[in-house]
């Protein structure tokens, strides 16, 4: 630790440390472009100058290491002329078009021009022009107004690793670019308009939209990937404008995907909007009462163990909580929130959480990845491997189809179960190792011999002890991992998704539950279909009820490590759609079997009840493995993987309606065919 | 004495002498009414009417749909709705002034970066409606061109003081 005095403030920060950061320790604010927390030091703004005793200029903070002792002055007249000076030269060059801008109002430069800059520009003479690149549909590029601090090339360098931006030339002629132009492939290729301190990146989507004063933010939980980001929807009226993450140390930094951050425009596509009730083989438009009362007419005349239900990918705690009570009202024990037929032990909660956790990604020191594509699966998390990477002393393999490109190196084992061992000695080796089970390596027949088998791979390397649990499952969607907690899987004697699908139920209630064939459904199942979307599934439904999406609901949300977090209601449900639970909780008390929850309150409290998981929320208990017993396996196949997203902009129903995503589906392409080796 | 003396005021009406006298001088004096709406009083420059959105002399539009005069209303009552133009440009989709809640502050001319959106010298557009009075983007427009030459003579004459 070094001691250094900061304007008078002493600190004390670690040695290595920067100027910067001893500033910030002090609490004093230094203006930065160039500098970012979670990108290498590039040092090439120069605005966070600050006079450091005895050195003979001024010095950027951000690249100066502290030394003991040191005395650094912020606020001095040196500082501030020097501040001064380097504002005017980044001024000009740079475009005085703030009010055709949409980084205007929430613009790094214009806020320190205001703050630090002078009032009067000496500069008279033409300014430089730079041709605007095309690099994709989500990001607008305006190059004039780029001031290269080189953020994004270094982002896509070290965070993203797709290393697909870079500068050409030197001095004022340098030009950030793709060198040949083609859209960025990042999956988290969203962030760089975050991290873009000016507008030179900004949202292609959200162009001339919209201004940051007009919009109500509200903090979220995105559920388009099982990471569980934190994010922030910022709506205008009835309309999500955009979406942008939010910071939390311990599960998305401060990324997010592009998939749940881009494809906001199809919440207000494909609505349900009205309940639906088929008569005479056609869906016609119905009240809620008629919806209700059809529903009760047919789950009253069928016996209980012949009604079923399945919650889906994107169905919140609240509700499927809510549906699991109600059919266990009617006698019912059919119920799965396995919809894609993922082979999951849901005897106990390690056999599907992400044990290890995010954060603990950081302290592993060797990783398995088997069945799964964690790049298109989990971007967030990604780039939390490849953090880890980047660290060194990181061995990884995969197992799966050959020549995946997960943006780190990584062994390619073979393309089936049977490769698994392959890998066997580096775990053995490693202190903490890890494996990943993509939730694809599990929808087959085999599912639970594969499970069983990364299991017990797990137990003899190693990774099972009572302090490390490297065993983790990562799951795609954000409804998947609350439905098992609130063990929303077939009770005693209860039938599976297979077994209702072929007809063992007369009456399935389906709760945002798009991620199988509606052909699957035997002819003459009643299907009450509650959802947000008039997808596939919905066109199936004799009954359809309209629910709530994601941003239009309070509600709860488990990400994969199961980790409870809320999710705030932005914008309204459209017409007479309403929030899921109380759709539910409505219908039982219309039928008699009223639950015993009637406001949100007692909702959280029964959920609490429920699992552990939802008393701690916003926290995950990590612990290690106390019982290296495994799950009950079977015999593996040689059959290859095969990955569940094969297309990663268009893999749920708020993405399958959104214009954004399908240009990005045209643009990309699907996932470019692997050939098994 | 001072009895007598007001006796002898009232009975020779000296005080209606004295105001008829006034009356007769004013009979004779110029007129200080206007016979409005066939005269009119001279307006200044900077004289807050109805408001109008500019172009530029080759017909472009000037707004651009930065939003600023929409931040700035006190009274909210603009609107504003953007969205790229077909050549990528940043134009407004829809420009509502709410007249019956504006307070004709004339904060929006002075945020404005482009002159775009300005009160002109015009104050005779009372309504029978209220819908009449939610100006969009047309009307404004239309206001505009109509108004354009006492508009640039206007802001030529307030340029000095800006």
């Amino acid at each position: 630790m070094a001691k250094v005095t900061v304007d008078g403030i002493e600190v004390e920060v670690p040695n290595g440390a920067s100027v910067l950061q001893a500033c910030e320790a002090a609490g004093k604010e230094i203006p930065r472009f160039c500098y970012h927390e979670r990108l290498s030091v590039a040092g090439n703004c120069r605005m966070c100058l600050v006079e450091v005793e005895k050195a003979p200029k001024p010095v950027a903070s951000c690249a100066f290491p502290v030394a003991e002792g040191m005395k650094v002055f912020t606020d001095s007249a040196v500082v501030r002329q020097a501040r001064r000076n380097v504002m005017e030269f980044l001024l000009i060059n740079h475009p005085l078009d703030c009010p055709i801008c949409d980084q205007g109002g929430e613009c790094d430069l214009q806020d320190q021009a205001v703050a630090f800059g002078s009032d009067a520009s000496r500069y008279h003479e033409p300014k430089r022009a730079v041709k605007d690149k095309d690099i994709g549909p989500l990001i607008k590029t305006v190059m004039n107004r780029c001031i290269q601090c080189t953020r994004c090339v270094r982002f896509s360098a070290e965070v993203a690793g797709t290393s697909e931006l870079g500068g050409t030339n030197r001095g004022e002629n340098m030009e950030i670019g793709t060198y040949v132009e083609k859209a960025l492939t990042s999956e988290l290729s969203g962030n760089l308009i975050d991290i873009c301190p000016v507008g030179a990146l900004t949202s292609r989507p959200y162009a001339f939209v919209s201004r940051p004063w007009e919009l109500k933010k509200t903090d979220s939980i995105d559920v388009l990937d099982a990471t569980g980001a934190n994010i922030r929807v910022d709506a205008r009226g009835p309309e999500v404008l955009r979406i942008i993450p939010r910071i939390n140390e311990a599960v998305n930094e401060e990324w997010m995907a592009d998939r749940g951050r881009f494809s906001f425009d199809g919440l207000k596509r494909r609505r349900l909007d009205r309940p639906w009730v088929r008569r005479d083989g056609k869906l016609v438009a119905a009240t809620w009462p008629e919806a209700f009362a059809a529903i009760a007419a047919k789950l009253s005349s069928v016996p209980g163990d012949r009604i079923g239900a399945v919650a889906g990918a994107l169905a919140d705690a609240e509700s499927t909580l809510a549906l699991k009570d109600l059919m266990t009202a009617y006698g019912s024990a059919n119920l799965d929130c396995r919809e894609d037929g993922a082979a999951i032990d849901a005897s106990r909660p390690e056999f599907w959480r992400f044990n290890t956790t995010i954060a603990g990604i950081d302290e592993a020191d060797a990783l398995l990845i088997v069945g799964s594509d964690v790049r298109r699966e989990a971007p967030v998390l990604n780039a939390r491997i490849r953090k880890r990477w980047t660290a060194g002393k990181f061995p990884v393999a995969y197992v799966g189809p050959h020549g995946l490109d997960l943006t780190y190196p990584a062994a390619h084992l073979g393309a089936g179960p049977g490769a698994m061992q392959g890998f066997a000695e580096t775990l053995k080796a490693a202190q903490k190792p890890m494996i990943i089970l993509g939730r694809g390596a599990l929808q087959r027949a085999d599912g639970a011999a594969v499970l069983a088998a990364a299991w017990a791979l797990a137990a003899d390397v190693g990774a099972l002890t009572a302090d490390w649990h490297g065993f983790n499952l990562l799951h795609l969607f954000g409804g998947e991992v609350g439905a098992l907690e609130l063990g929303f899987v077939p009770g005693a004697d209860g039938k599976g998704l297979d077994a209702m699908l072929a007809g063992g139920v007369d009456a399935l209630w389906l709760l945002n539950a798009d991620g199988f064939d509606p052909a699957r459904i035997a002819a003459g199942t009643f299907v009450i279909y509650q959802g947000h979307h008039g997808d596939a599934m919905a066109g199936r439904a004799d009954v359809i009820l309209p629910g709530a999406a994601y941003t239009e609901k309070d509600a709860t949300w488990v990400n994969t490590e199961g980790r409870a977090q809320r999710g705030r209601l932005a914008i309204f449900p459209p017409g007479e759609a309403k929030e899921d639970w109380r759709i539910i909780r409505a219908f039982s008390e219309g039928v008699g079997k009223a639950l015993p929850y009637a406001d949100m309150h007692a909702i959280r409290a029964a959920l609490a009840a429920a699992s552990p998981v939802f008393a701690r929320v916003g926290d995950v208990a990590r612990a290690g493995c106390a019982d290296p017993a495994g799950p009950a396996g079977g015999e593996v196949s040689g059959a290859d993987f095969v990955l569940p997203l094969p297309v990663y902009h268009q893999a749920d129903v708020i993405s399958r309606a959104s214009d954004v995503m399908a240009q990005c589906a045209a643009t990309y392409g699907p996932a470019p065919a692997l050939a098994a080796e | 004495m001072a009895s007598l003396d007001r006796v002898a005021r009232s009975l020779l009406l000296t005080e209606l002498v004295s105001g008829m006298a006034l009356t007769l001088k004013y009979f004779f004096k110029k007129k200080a009414t206007l016979n409005y709406p066939y005269e009119r009083g001279p307006l200044g420059p900077r004289f807050k009417g109805e408001h109008a959105l500019r172009r530029y002399p080759n017909g472009e539009e000037r707004c651009i749909a930065c939003k600023l005069c929409e931040a700035v209303c006190p009274a909210l009552a603009i609107t504003i709705e953007a969205e790229p133009r077909e050549d990528g440009s940043r134009r407004t989709t829809r420009y509502d002034i709410d007249m019956t809640k504006c307070i004709y502050c004339g904060l929006c001319e002075e945020a404005c970066p482009v002159d775009a959106i300005v009160e002109g010298p015009n104050m005779e557009f009372a309504a029978e409606t209220r819908a009449e009075l939610i100006y969009t983007k047309e009307k404004l427009l239309d206001n505009g061109d109509r108004w354009e030459p006492m508009l640039a003579e206007r802001l030529r004459l307030d340029a000095p003081y800006r």
